[in-house]
């Protein structure tokens, strides 16, 4: 049986894809890099993983007021995320999920770190705020 | 969201384009936060000049209308750009001219900026160029609506000034500027700037240094809460509190934080808490705050420095005279670069006063406009930088692939007298 997570819906659209799952939140300005999509922060757990087309699924937007800034420039560059799924509302959180513009769904119940895994394939319904873990990964992979 | 006609008309297009699209980016973001309305504002600070790789193609697609149209107002139409509709000024954004010759920062990005500048300073954005616009012309008054960017001055204007602001990013402070509106919510919210988490020093705190670090041990513990900070706390200076704050945005996400008896929200512990239920204290003592040093020297392995950072945030004119009075008479050690970066309108007066010259004149550099963080630029082969900021010993790093060392500002200008980096935690 699936797991549904259910929250707040911020930007519409659905997606499936594989998580990428992190108990750290993310800086955006000295956290990513947007030309690689990936997190360039030296003390991040997924220092120098790639989310690109993933499902990056974090706590907190955190740092800089940057955030919604870098994130959109993922979306210029082509190496954005293919959906957001953030636990806790912030002005960063909410903004740069919009500019962004992928399917974001932030404080979903139960909290998709504790519940998601990386690797899992999730379906995220921006519109519904709904994120579903469509199949778990085979075996572990990455931090998580 | 409730909207008032004239928000409504603004949405329908009665004043143009831009500022329909700018209600409509306000709309879309204050349905996602849950704001129930908007609220209005006369004090936008943003940026929209410095260049990035993303603006440098939207703008040869379609001028800085355009960039300020998909990254200001997350809009794809070819529209023009009014006047800005309240007062707006440009936060810190890229290295001017003066950096030529001095790192290896393309001379393309000065020239965009440039004119960036004049395309928004002809829409009557006041280009202040620095990360602390309180320290130069921009003070807001207590309770009033800000829309502000830049975390440490977000966490400035909420706690030391009363005024209101959340952390804004580059879409919201565009749209705010063009309408005068953002939304009302999160620390716009009397009752939501309340302290809810106590941090107590059982040490003392009474240097830039103690104020850095102890920030960064406050925004670590509480992540995005609000802290009231007490204990053996001296009489903070704002240089002290710039620090202060910025490390409390830089390891966690806190906008406001109250000092009972310092900061204006808060005239006592209770009035802090608005009333409610103090909380146990987190407990900030002599082995918290040797973790503190040693997690902010982390990432240094190599005592030779070759680059020392001073004014994250920008500096004061209190830390440009001391930085002269340490180097007065001296010269820099061979191959180690020193640059101070603080507001250009302060530039001018330390140029007056004489701190540029007794700076230059033993090798090293004052300059404006940005940091090296945000910049993404450091003197050509720089490997290791020293710093009294834990802001930019925490992002440097990250940002360029070099070392850091965090320490004192004596222990820095020893560093750039001498090329080594000699340093260690006063006792408690």
């Amino acid at each position: 049986m699936s797991v549904v997570m259910r929250g707040r819906g911020i930007v519409a659209g659905v997606v499936e894809a594989e998580a990428l799952v992190t108990g750290d939140g993310i800086s955006g300005w000295g956290g990513i890099d947007s030309s690689n999509g990936t997190i360039v922060e030296r003390r991040h757990e997924l220092v120098g993983e790639c989310f690109t087309g993933k499902v990056l699924v974090f706590p907190t937007a955190k740092g800089s007021s940057g955030w919604s800034g870098h994130f959109q420039a993922t979306r210029l560059m082509g190496t954005a995320p293919a959906a957001m799924v953030i636990s806790v509302m912030t002005t960063k959180a909410a903004l740069g999920a919009i500019v962004t513009r992928v399917p974001t769904v932030i404080a979903a119940e139960p909290d998709p770190v504790a519940t998601i895994r990386t690797g899992d394939i999730v379906r995220v319904d921006g519109g519904a705020g709904t994120v579903e873990i469509v199949s778990r990964a085979t075996t572990p992979t990455g931090s998580r | 969201m409730f909207l008032t006609d004239e928000e409504k008309s603004m949405h329908a297009g009665d004043e143009g384009e831009a500022v329909a699209a700018a209600m409509d980016l306000l709309i879309r973001y204050g349905d996602a936060l849950g704001a129930e309305r908007l609220c209005e504002t006369r004090n936008v600070a943003g940026t929209m000049t410095q260049p990035s790789p993303a603006k440098a193609r939207l703008f040869a697609e379609g001028g800085w209308a355009k960039s300020y149209a998909v990254i200001n107002l997350d809009c794809d139409d070819d529209i023009e750009i009014p006047r800005m509709k309240v007062p707006t000024c440009q936060l810190q954004h890229g290295f001017g001219e003066e950096v030529s010759g001095l790192s290896p920062y393309p001379s393309r990005n000065i020239e965009l900026q440039s004119d960036a500048e004049s395309f928004f300073s002809d829409r009557g954005v006041n280009v202040l160029a620095t990360c602390t616009p309180y320290q130069v012309g921009n003070l807001p008054v207590r309770g009033e609506h800000c829309a502000w960017m830049e975390s440490s001055a977000v966490v400035y204007c909420n706690s030391l000034l009363g005024a209101r602001t959340n952390c804004e990013g580059a879409a919201s402070t565009g749209a705010a500027s063009l309408t005068g509106k953002i939304p009302y919510w999160g620390n716009h919210v009397p009752e939501n700037r309340y302290a809810t988490r106590l941090v107590q020093a059982d040490v003392r705190i009474d240097s830039m240094q103690e104020w850095g670090m102890f920030g960064y041990f406050v925004g670590e513990a509480v992540q995005e809460e609000r802290p009231a900070v007490t204990g053996r706390l001296g009489q903070p200076i704002l240089d002290e509190l710039k620090h202060f704050g910025a490390a409390t945005a830089t390891s966690g996400g806190v906008e406001i934080y109250h000092i009972p008896g310092i900061t204006p929200e808060a005239p006592t512990l209770e009035a802090a808490f608005g009333g409610h239920r103090i909380p146990e204290a987190i407990e900030y003592g002599p082995a918290e705050r040797r973790a503190v040093y040693e997690a902010l020297n982390s990432q240094g392995t190599s005592e030779d420095v070759d680059f020392i950072l001073l004014g994250c945030p920008h500096a004061s004119l209190t830390q440009l005279a001391d930085i002269a009075r340490l180097l007065e008479g001296r010269r820099l050690h061979d191959g180690t670069e020193l640059w101070v970066m603080t507001p250009r309108a302060l530039r001018s007066v330390a140029d007056r006063n004489g701190y540029t010259a007794v700076i230059e004149a033993a090798g090293g550099h004052v300059l404006t406009d940005s940091c090296p963080a945000m910049s993404r630029t450091a003197p050509a082969g720089a490997r290791v930088f020293a710093t009294d900021s834990a802001k930019q010993a925490h992002y440097l790093p990250a940002i360029l692939g070099i070392e850091a060392w965090f320490g004192t500002l004596d222990e820095c200008i020893q560093a750039a007298l001498t090329g080594r980096w000699r340093a260690e935690l006063a006792a408690a």
